[in-house]
């Protein structure tokens, strides 16, 4: 931060990348339904569609490697997450699990491919409803499984505890499970992903800057933009755990509702 | 100092949501949730246990044909040895048998030519016998001849002598 503020103050007119950068303008008129981030979010959904539905179309006993690469991501979430975290019952979230696991990789990823270079999630809308759904999914779970008492009475009252300390637990557990789960669970990936665009942005229109100015500056250039390439394979990682992460803690969350004790 | 006054300067919170993004992001999710669980789930899932199925199949048939490899195995090592012994059975049978036969030729053998020679000796001394006679009886009659042919001739000189020899041969030789 320090070294944009140096080079600000430099007089070289140096914009650095701001929250402003995250909010697109509509690509037809004034309709807000045409913003990139809107775009995205829609053309993943048929991307995914489309891939996963030619993937699984045959369903051969052996498969095509079309068939094989889909498999191996849905035998990914569907045993390595949802099986082993969930336990007998998982069956039922695995098409809520793979959704949600594809859908936000998938988001991710735009922020790294060519042309589109936009993390979907990196607006804070999206990480929200995704946090919704699991808010709703996993409460729903634990209401139908215990019943709405039993399963309040569980969340409220820890069974084995001192009687006094409830006075402590009960508004931390009350907070945990309404309220700090899904806002850390959309702030997570909306932050991760946020602060990932603009770390790019900060490197690549750097060094994009620093072409334009005196030749000492121009020397410095090259390695800005190798920090971008860099850091853009360190994106591609973090982006696929985040995916990853969140869906891990979604189905830990239904398998925490869906046992007997929390 | 800019850079942290964009931020103080509030145009834009990100983090508070946008009406149109949070519909879209309903919308799209649900979207992909219903494609997802109604084409792709169910699909993963059959081609999961078939191949489970085709595995397990595999494995039940390849137990059976083992088993009836191993019983295979057993009839045809039984029928084995119960061949050799048979052979050996015959072996010895045979070997009984031929010496049996050879034993058999050998007497046979032996009595031809037993009786082949006695015949032979027989015949011999027939013939002998028949020479013997028929000699007797020429040798006579020759001596006769020659004596009477010996006196009947004067006898002075060798040449002669010789001569009337010759000529008895030649006779004898003729008459032959």
């Amino acid at each position: 931060m320090r070294s944009l503020v140096r080079l600000s103050a430099e007089g070289e007119g140096f914009v650095p990348p701001s929250s402003n950068d995250f909010n697109l303008p509509p690509i037809f008129g004034d309709n807000a339904f045409t913003t990139k981030p809107i775009v995205m979010v829609f053309f993943s959904v048929i991307l995914i569609s489309i891939f996963f539905i030619a993937a699984s179309r045959k369903a051969a006993v052996v498969p095509s490697k079309l068939q094989f690469a889909g498999e191996s991501i849905y035998a990914f979430v569907r045993n390595d997450l949802a099986r082993d975290v969930i336990g007998h019952e998982f069956m039922r979230f695995v098409p809520y699990l793979f959704t949600l696991f594809t859908f936000i990789l998938t988001n991710n990823l735009f922020g790294i491919v060519p042309l589109l270079q936009f993390p979907t999630m990196s607006r804070v809308s999206f990480p929200y409803v995704l946090a919704v759904f699991t808010f709703v999914v996993f409460h729903y779970v634990g209401i139908r499984k215990q019943g709405l008492g039993k399963y309040l009475k569980d969340i409220m009252f820890m069974p084995g505890v001192p009687k006094p300390v409830y006075i402590l637990l009960t508004p931390i557990e009350l907070a945990t499970f309404f309220l700090v789960r899904p806002l850390t669970l959309s702030l997570r990936l909306f932050a991760n992903m946020f602060a990932g665009h603009l770390l790019l942005l900060v490197f690549i229109m750097g060094g994009d800057h620093l072409l334009k100015g005196v030749i000492g500056l121009k020397l410095v250039s090259p390695f800005a933009f190798a920090f971008g390439i860099g850091l853009t394979f360190f994106e591609f990682m973090v982006q696929c755990l985040q995916a990853y992460i969140f869906t891990l803690l979604t189905a830990l969350y239904i398998a925490g509702a869906l046992a007997d004790e929390h | 100092m800019r850079f942290v006054n964009l931020a103080e300067a509030g145009k834009l919170n990100p983090l508070i949501p946008h009406t149109a993004e949070l519909i879209v992001g309903f919308v799209a999710f649900s979207l992909l949730f219903i494609v997802l669980r109604s084409k792709v789930v169910p699909m993963f899932e059959k081609a999961f246990k078939e191949r489970t199925n085709a595995i397990q199949g595999g494995m039940e048939r390849a137990e059976q044909a083992q088993l009836e490899a191993q019983r295979a195995l057993v009839q045809y090592n039984e029928q084995l040895s119960k061949a050799r012994e048979e052979a050996q059975t015959l072996r010895e049978e045979a070997r009984v048998q031929g010496s049996a036969i050879i034993e058999e030729l050998r007497t046979k053998a032996q009595e031809e030519a037993a009786r082949i020679t006695a015949t032979a000796q027989a015949s011999i001394e027939a013939e002998r016998q028949q020479a013997i006679t028929s000699l007797r009886g020429e040798v006579g009659a020759l001596a006769v001849e020659l004596a009477s042919k010996i006196v009947g001739e004067a006898l002075d000189d060798q040449a002669r002598q010789s001569r009337v020899v010759d000529r008895f041969l030649d006779d004898l030789e003729k008459s032959k």
